[in-house]
């Protein structure tokens, strides 16, 4: 059945609206007080996440991962009663997507492999990344709108020069320079968050 | 040199594209679809014509009453409707 299923162009919302300053905690619970805004921004900040699991880290395909997308959050909904702690609301929902990532590609499957089998299917270097990918793009969501737009437009949804120049009201040959400096914004506030590991003792020898 | 080189910074940025629009509205509507699902499923539990036309044609009733029969109001209504 393929009602009202569409398969539109990828979400048009700014980067701004990636993370805001609402903790994941202070969502999940107004979410869980019936909040239907709440809910609208839960959804809007962890989209990308549950998509990237789907589609990179099991290589479903869109087919597949909008099933999936689609489930998760069904039961993110019914189910956020039974999360024991607000701040672990990211594990948590990580966790449901593997688990019904791994679902779908055994009720699409013609022989029934093992549970561990299935958890090889994933792409764990993959998934690791992807946790590391949202940090750093919830340290983007901490710099200027500007930085956040371009960096956004460059490298996640892949747009060019042109179109972003075009979008942005941007001459072209200013852009690859503004990419740069909003990187290098990135890497400090990065760190700044996530102070890299202070070398071995050995190592400084 | 950092250890959070610009490159694999790019890298990662680039490992979230944005899921498609209409997904994330679809999930975004969820909490005012189910209480949709809830009006429709008390009313076919009260109107058993009603409840006869979903079975026969769930999506031809639902467009009746002027509801946008989307897979997941019509995935859920299955299974609460039959």
């Amino acid at each position: 059945m393929e009602a009202a299923r569409d398969h539109g162009a990828a979400s048009s919302r700014g980067p701004a609206t990636l993370t805001s300053e609402v903790s994941d905690a202070r969502l999940v619970a107004r979410c869980r007080g019936g909040d239907d805004d709440a809910w609208r921004e839960l959804v809007e900040r962890f989209s990308r996440y549950v998509y990237a699991i789907a589609m990179q880290g099991f290589r479903m395909t869109e087919h597949d991962a909008e099933d999936v997308f689609q489930e998760v959050f069904a039961r993110v909904y019914e189910r956020l009663d039974s999360l024991r702690e607000d701040e672990a609301f990211r594990p948590w929902l990580g966790q449901l997507t593997r688990r019904v990532c791994i679902d779908r590609l055994r009720s699409g499957g013609r022989e029934q492999p093992a549970e561990d089998e299935l958890a090889e299917v994933a792409e764990e270097d993959v998934l690791s990344q992807l946790e590391e990918a949202f940090d750093v793009h919830d340290a983007l969501a901490g710099l200027p709108e500007h930085c956040q737009e371009i960096l956004d437009r460059f490298f996640a949804r892949d747009e060019s020069y042109r179109a972003i120049g075009e979008a942005l009201e941007l001459p072209a040959g200013t852009i690859a320079s503004r990419i740069s400096r909003c990187l290098v914004r990135l890497r400090d506030a990065y760190e700044g968050r996530n102070p890299p590991a202070a070398p071995s003792s050995e190592q400084v020898k | 040199m950092s250890a959070y080189d610009i490159e694999r910074l790019s890298r990662l940025i680039g490992m979230l594209p944005p899921a498609p629009e209409a997904w994330v509205r679809a999930a975004q509507e969820l909490p005012a679809a189910r209480r949709e699902i809830d009006g429709i499923v008390a009313r076919a539990e009260a109107d058993a014509k009603f409840r006869e036309a979903l079975i026969a044609d769930l999506e031809g009733a639902l467009r009746a009453e002027g509801v946008e029969p989307t897979w997941p109001l019509l995935d859920e209504l299955r299974r609460r409707v039959s």
